[in-house]
């Protein structure tokens, strides 16, 4: 079932784009205020990636992401004011205030985690994947990961079993250029790091936009059309750039300023509006989904300010299936 | 006289029975199907329940134990193998930082009910690669059970327990007790996790131990009895949950602890119950804690220089008699 973006359909996804970006500076400046502790990764800039596989995906599947990955928790259905009272150490964040930014997790969603390791997760996806099959349902399941987990060894071990077992599984590249601090291209024998590799494991790949909301559905929904009808995995790698540095205060200025200009020249919120225009929808509406996103963030920064603070009677539960954590008579 | 069955098939025959109970129970490792595993613990399982719950995968631990805990965090209940337990060192990420921590640093979210199965521990000549005892690296992360079975009929019920547990599990079989034989596991046999077992009673003295050093203790009691004390063997069964209740009842009676590890001295499982009954026994006691380790140094090939380095029945008899003389 491809899935079929109109008028109406792109205005919704760039108004879930815009909420994640508003969120996503909220974010930066709480952590400039001193709001948020320890370190967060922001994903402004990939949010095309995370908005648009989720339009292409269903309800039942499963996603995993890492550390970057608000954007992802949010476009499966984790509200604003979750992820930033989670990131503010309150009661009422997605997880309790247990997991913090680089672990927002939203289950009922499907979203099956940020993971912190990097590359750890796609072996996750593959299981997820597998155990679709076990269990006779067409759910597919879909790693999202940075370029730098395509030279870490469990990329290769999760690409070459999902391939030989044929699972029902994308692993989806967001390429922004740069791992960590390093370009790369200068630490990687391959031009596309994830697509190349793909090769390999007899795997398709493509390349993709990854500032194209557009183009990332079309993509997903072509992979995982394959994936449910039993033609296993593909490899996605989407390409696009972060507009903060890699985490906390890091001003990114191992960045030529041309690139960054040419990167922010193809912002995926004016790629949207100029494809919204092109399907002719209205000024007006573009300018209330505008007014609606600023309202839904800055509502969402209010209730995380005003949350209570993380209970600490929380922090000796939940290690166990019983909720304890006795580890001993 | 009950039927006797070897601890290697009661792998194979804890397996089974838990894969006939629940068909959301699979099984993935190396060489664990058409050649029925290494160690030979999975014999007859790919006949019975076919390739798609018995898969062999390549050598690839992260994809094994990876996959297993996406697995079971989406329904199913799979046992992982991983062959020799040094080997978990290459997958350690998943057993210290995702499998662990993922219910917890989600709040709850998350259930994690997988096993993993892995042959540890020495006596077998397989030199520093391939005969660690590390159920110890285990007990260092909050967030895992840990099982270490001493005789078939356990297999059998401690793996029905994993398995069914809705907490992710460590199995370790000891590849010194794979040829050992001992009572088969009646039907429906179930052990519950964190309950030790008093391998052989006594009153004089309280000697803990856990898989391979179960049977070493107890032949140590046997020669220790021709001179009229009586050693009270505990069966630990578990790590975690750690059955210190049973260790310290012993206490009560004997007033005098030795604990045989196989794992090094040096961050063994041993200084944990040390440190308990320190703690919450040391009225109870009229001699110094010991503990008979392996040594700190990796194992060594030749036999004659690993029985110098692991817990031997001699260790353990001169040690009880240094205690019961104090």
């Amino acid at each position: 079932m491809t899935t079929v973006i109109d008028g109406p359909r792109l205005l919704e996804l760039y108004e879930q784009m815009l909420v994640i970006r508003g969120t996503e500076k909220a974010a930066h400046d709480a952590f400039l205020a001193g709001l948020v502790k320890g370190t967060t990764h922001l994903a402004a800039g990939h949010e095309a990636v995370a908005v648009g596989a989720s339009a292409a995906l269903r309800p039942d599947d499963y996603v995993f992401a890492t550390y970057r990955g608000h954007h992802h928790a949010m476009a499966r259905g984790a509200s604003p004011a979750e992820c930033l009272a989670e990131l503010m150490s309150k009661a009422t964040g997605v997880c309790k205030a247990k997991g913090g930014s680089m672990h927002l997790t939203k289950a009922s969603a499907g979203m099956l985690g940020s993971y912190a390791i990097v590359g750890a997760h796609l072996p996750l996806a593959a299981g997820a994947a597998w155990s679709a099959r076990l269990r006779g349902t067409d759910q597919v399941a879909v790693a999202f990961f940075g370029d730098g987990a395509t030279n870490i060894g469990a990329f290769h071990e999760a690409l070459n079993l999902s391939s030989v077992w044929a699972l029902p599984v994308l692993f989806i590249c967001e390429n922004n250029l740069y791992m960590e601090y390093t370009p790369i291209g200068t630490v990687t024998a391959a031009k596309h790091p994830a697509a190349d590799r793909a090769a390999g494991y007899q795997l398709p790949a493509e390349v993709i936009d990854g500032n194209d909301v557009v183009a990332v559905a079309d993509a997903v929904s072509r992979a995982a059309d394959r994936a449910r009808s039993g033609g296993g995995p593909t490899v996605l790698e989407a390409q696009t750039y972060r507009h903060f540095g890699h985490s906390r205060t890091d001003p990114a200025t191992y960045r030529p300023a041309s690139e960054v200009q040419e990167w922010l020249d193809r912002d995926p919120l004016d790629v949207a509006r100029r494809r919204l225009a092109e399907l002719g929808v209205p000024d007006g509406d573009i300018a209330d989904a505008n007014v609606r996103a600023a309202t839904t963030v800055a509502d969402a920064v209010a209730a995380a300010k005003s949350a209570d603070g993380a209970d600490p009677a929380q922090a000796l539960t939940d290690v166990w299936a019983d909720g304890g954590h006795q580890w001993r008579t | 006289m009950a039927d006797l069955i070897t601890y290697r098939d009661a792998v194979a025959e804890g397996l089974a029975r838990e894969m006939r109970r629940d068909p959301a129970v699979v099984c993935l490792g190396e060489d664990i199907g058409a050649a029925g595993g290494v160690f030979k613990t999975t014999v007859g399982l790919l006949a019975e329940f076919g390739p798609d719950r018995v898969r062999d995968t390549p050598i690839s631990e992260q994809a094994i134990v990876g996959m297993a805990m996406g697995a079971a965090m989406t329904g199913i209940r799979p046992v992982a193998e991983i062959m020799f337990s040094d080997f978990l060192a290459c997958c350690w990420d998943y057993l210290a930082n995702e499998i662990p921590k993922m219910r917890y640093m989600t709040g709850g979210q998350v259930t994690v009910p997988l096993v993993v199965r892995t042959a540890n521990g020495g006596g077998l000549g397989f030199g520093a690669q391939h005969s660690q005892a590390v159920e110890n690296w285990a007990l260092a992360v909050p967030g895992l059970k840990v099982v270490a079975p001493s005789n078939p009929s356990d297999v059998v019920g401690l793996l029905a327990s994993a398995i069914r547990s809705d907490d992710p599990v460590v199995f370790f079989e000891h590849k010194g007790l794979f040829a050992s034989r001992g009572e088969a596991a009646p039907e429906g046999h179930v052990v519950p996790l964190g309950q030790a077992a008093i391998a052989r009673p006594g009153s004089d003295i309280t000697v803990v131990a856990l898989a391979a050093t179960v049977p070493l203790a107890v032949a140590a009691a046997e020669e220790l009895a021709g001179s009229g004390a009586q050693a009270e063997v505990i069966d630990l069964r578990c790590l975690v949950p750690l059955d210190m209740a049973t260790v310290l009842a012993s206490l009560r009676k004997t007033s005098r602890l030795l604990i045989v590890e196989e794992n090094p001295y040096q961050g063994g499982w041993g200084g944990t119950v040390a440190s308990i009954a320190a703690d919450e026994g040391f009225e109870l006691l009229d001699a110094p804690i010991r503990r008979v380790a392996a040594e700190c140094v990796p194992l060594p090939f030749a036999d004659a220089l690993e029985d110098e380095v692991i817990p031997t029945t001699p260790k353990v008899v001169a040690a009880m008699r240094t205690l019961l003389a104090y």
